[in-house]
């Protein structure tokens, strides 16, 4: 880990005073900079923190929005909240995995596009929602999915960087999975 | 932003300031609210509210005023975006990007009424100008949501105008703690969250609790999947929830607040954080609130996704940074919960409610409801219902009346089957039961419980085994796995739920469900496990027939289990494009060009993708 990176953390830490308490929110700093949680970071946490190790990485791998992978170019959140779910999204989702070569919480291999099933992003009325890069996509078929992300693909191909917005589902303003 | 930079020293100066205030709207005689909820959001609402501001901005009339605000959400995500147009309060629906320059030009400055962009009636096709005209809204009765859509959700002075902290003065002007209880108790508040526990007993309890200090937490974790009540309620209106938790934590004597709020709503943590640090400048939050002597502070902290941390126990451990694992109850929370003090946790709801309550008394707020459950439900009204949205009802209203009243009935003429109620601890109600009111203690005694206020609609095309399977299936994967019969108890419930749906049942499987569920019933350490089986329970209950008919006669009555029944092609209606052939994996289907196609049921797999793909719906269930 560089020494720049250990002053990341560093000033992490210093965010929230030091308190180990504030654990989760540091970890979720952490992964809002570096994507996801590198190890060496972690390390660099726990003794700066004089906290486990073992006890981060039992967080890390209790919640289900922490990633001790890197990510693809891309996060697909696909919503399996009820409605959803009765509106199709696990055809959606077995759709999306044959199509892009991906799995719950992977990585597709070649790296554009990191595949995130979540529990509900609480907008059932457009059921069933896909976010992509936190544009979310409502009212969704099987076909109309696999083009949003097709689409993802060949704006990055033509070097530019927001999908187009399909005819049924608008983009959001973007800041839907990230964090403020 | 904010038009004041000075502390508040008294409750004369928030009055003062709430003048001012009001003083400053009434210039502004012309306003467009566009809602910014997640629906209209995802619907592409900012870009409409862009528009709207440029056009405000390029406004060449300096003797008009036009103010633009974004709000929360108006509940009718369905007919989202939606934008208000004041004078007239004109509601607008299904607003898109290249309507915004009729709707400013004719309505915004002209004071018309665009009429092909108002809600028409589906049955009359009459049109209806302002929402109270539509019958998704007249029936409604808000109380929590009485701002939302009205007030932009960063703005203060919006909340102010609106009469807002007025509450929390009448508070540290003029009340003891113990008689905001006094009044929180007789107004029969019962948790919102879903337990149902009387509000005004659980602060007396966090009271009376021996220890110092006593912390006051917001739940707003609201995992329960089909629920989207409290998201709106965090995102509309902020500070009703921090009005309501400072009046708490002056009733039950703390000085430290939490609010955890879910991962997945980025927009309630941003207009939560605003809307603290607007209180904070005004010295509502802080030291010596409003002269009163009284210190209070609030924090956010964002859950890290984990469904058992809407479970109390969880929540707190997840506070101290660690894994949100519960802990048996038999001390409870509001004795030794956070850090081992007394801790007072209510859902956003319950404290959205308070400020209304205080204000207007405890019994107006009894007057509404039925005998043991006050007030008004938000609850979110989804799934194959017509006019899904947010909607806030008295306590009492008939199923019916939610469902068909304001949902507007099922979807593509489809016939009811059943709602489910109560997220995954709940159970699904059936026809039958349409006509029973919806209160706290009836939901329970109809196998099913009233939840954090998830309302989801299934229709006859819905498989309900499919349904139990679903949310055994989440609890499986939410499961801590702390304590074995969660553990264990809802995996092997799983197993044998995906063989029934699979085909693969075998003779006493459904009975096995009931013994599993009254186990984990027994013996799980928290709500999640203790109440994990009651999908499974709820749906055997009133669904035996079509656990039997996928045991026994290998059908899935509903047409959803794959497997458990045949894909055909409808000769009449297939034109012979041959795209089903071309898409098929197998090469199951054969057919000459512009012919109908056949489908060979000995190769086919049931994958479906000609059902997704055929172009004129050719593509039968049988």
């Amino acid at each position: 880990m560089t020494a720049e990176n250990a002053e990341r953390i560093a000033a992490i830490i210093q965010r929230y005073g030091g308190d180990a308490e504030m654990l989760i929110p540091m970890m979720q700093d952490v992964q809002a900079e570096f994507g996801y949680l590198p190890q060496a970071e972690l390390k660099e946490l726990a003794g700066r923190l004089r906290v486990p190790l073992a006890q981060i990485y039992s967080v890390a791998t209790f919640y289900a929005s922490f990633r001790l992978m890197p990510k693809g170019d891309h996060t697909i959140q696909l919503c399996m909240g009820t409605v959803c779910y009765l509106k199709g999204a696990d055809r959606i989702s077995e759709a999306i995995q044959r199509e892009f070569e991906l799995v719950p919480g992977g990585t597709s291999p070649d790296g554009k596009f990191t595949f995130s099933p979540v529990n509900c992003v609480g907008a059932c009325a457009l059921a069933p929602v896909m976010v992509v890069d936190g544009e979310y996509h409502g009212g969704l078929e099987v076909k109309s999915a696999v083009e949003v992300l097709h689409r993802v693909v060949e704006s990055d191909r033509r070097g530019e960087t927001a999908a187009g917005s399909p005819a049924r589902s608008v983009a959001g303003s973007g800041n839907g999975s990230k964090q403020p | 932003m904010s038009i004041v930079q000075t502390r508040l020293e008294s409750v004369k100066d928030l009055e003062s300031l709430r003048q001012r205030v009001l003083a400053e709207q009434d210039l502004i005689a012309h306003r467009v609210r566009v809602c910014l909820g997640s629906g209209c959001r995802a619907k592409g609402a900012p870009k409409v509210f862009e528009r709207f501001r440029q056009a405000a901005a390029e406004l060449g009339d300096a003797s008009l005023v036009v103010q633009t605000k974004c709000t929360g959400c108006h509940g009718f995500c369905e007919r989202g975006p939606i934008v208000v147009v004041d004078p007239g309060n004109i509601f607008y629906q299904n607003v898109r990007e290249e309507d915004v320059p009729e709707i400013w030009r004719e309505s915004a400055v002209g004071g018309r009424v665009v009429e092909r962009l108002l809600y028409h009636d589906e049955e009359t096709g009459k049109p209806a100008t302002t929402c109270e005209a539509i019958p998704f809204y007249n029936a409604q009765h808000r109380i929590v949501l009485a701002h939302n859509g009205a007030i932009d959700p960063t703005r203060i002075e919006d909340y102010l105008a609106a009469g807002g902290y007025a509450a929390l003065a009448k508070v540290l002007g003029t009340m003891e703690p113990d008689e905001v209880i006094d009044v929180i108790t007789r107004s029969g508040l019962r948790g919102r969250g879903g337990g149902g526990f009387p509000t005004g007993r659980k602060w007396r309890s966090a009271r009376d609790a021996p220890g110092e200090p006593t912390y006051v937490i917001a739940n707003g974790d609201e995992g329960d999947p089909g629920a989207f009540m409290d998201c709106a309620i965090m995102e509309g209106v902020p500070h009703g929830v921090i009005e309501g938790m400072i009046i708490g934590a002056y009733a039950v004597g703390s000085s430290q607040g939490y609010i955890y709020v879910r991962n997945e709503y980025p927009l309630a943590v941003k207009h939560l954080s605003i809307a603290i640090e607007q209180v904070r400048e005004l010295g509502l939050l802080g030291e010596d609130i409003l002269g009163s002597g009284f210190c209070f502070d609030i924090r956010i902290n964002r859950g890290a996704g984990a469904f058992v941390c809407g479970e109390s126990t969880a929540l707190m451990a997840s506070l101290e940074g660690r894994v949100g694992e519960p802990r048996a109850k038999y001390i409870h929370t509001v004795e030794s919960g956070l850090h081992e003090k007394p801790s007072l946790l209510n859902n956003v709801e319950t404290w959205a409610n308070v400020p209304h309550i205080i204000l207007k008394g405890a019994k107006w707020f009894a007057s509404f409801g039925t005998e043991k459950s006050k007030g008004t439900k938000v609850f979110s009204l989804v799934g194959n219902v017509k006019n899904t949205g947010l909607v806030e009802v008295r306590m009492g209203m008939t199923l019916r009346e939610i469902i068909y009243g304001i949902g507007g009935g099922i979807r593509d003429g489809k016939a009811f089957k059943a709602v489910q109620t109560g997220g995954p601890s709940g159970g699904c109600i059936p026809a039958a039961c349409l006509d029973e009111p919806v209160d706290f203690d009836r939901l329970t005694e109809l196998g099913s419980m009233m939840g954090s206020g998830g309302m989801i609609v299934m229709d006859e095309e819905t498989c309900m085994v499919n349904v139990a399977k679903y949310f055994l299936q989440f609890l499986r994967d939410e499961s801590c796995g702390k304590c074995a019969p969660c553990r264990e108890g809802t995996a092997q419930m799983l197993d044998v739920l995906t063989r029934i749906t699979k085909g693969e049942g075998r003779e006493g499987d459904v009975e096995t469900l009931e013994r599993l569920g009254e186990l984990l019933e027994d013996t799980a350490l928290c709500a999640l496990g203790k109440t994990a089986a009651y999908p499974v329970l709820s749906t055997v209950r009133r669904f035996r027939d079509e656990y039997e008919a996928h045991v026994q006669r290998r059908q899935c009555p509903a047409k959803e289990c794959p497997g458990l029944f045949r894909y055909e092609i409808d000769a009449e209606t297939c034109t012979g494009c041959g795209l089903c052939r071309k898409k098929c994996p197998v090469e199951a289907i054969t057919g000459e060009r512009k012919a109908p196609h056949v489908i060979d049921p000995e190769i086919c797999t049931d994958c479906g993708t000609c059902f997704d793909v055929c172009p004129f719906s050719a593509v039968i269930k049988v």
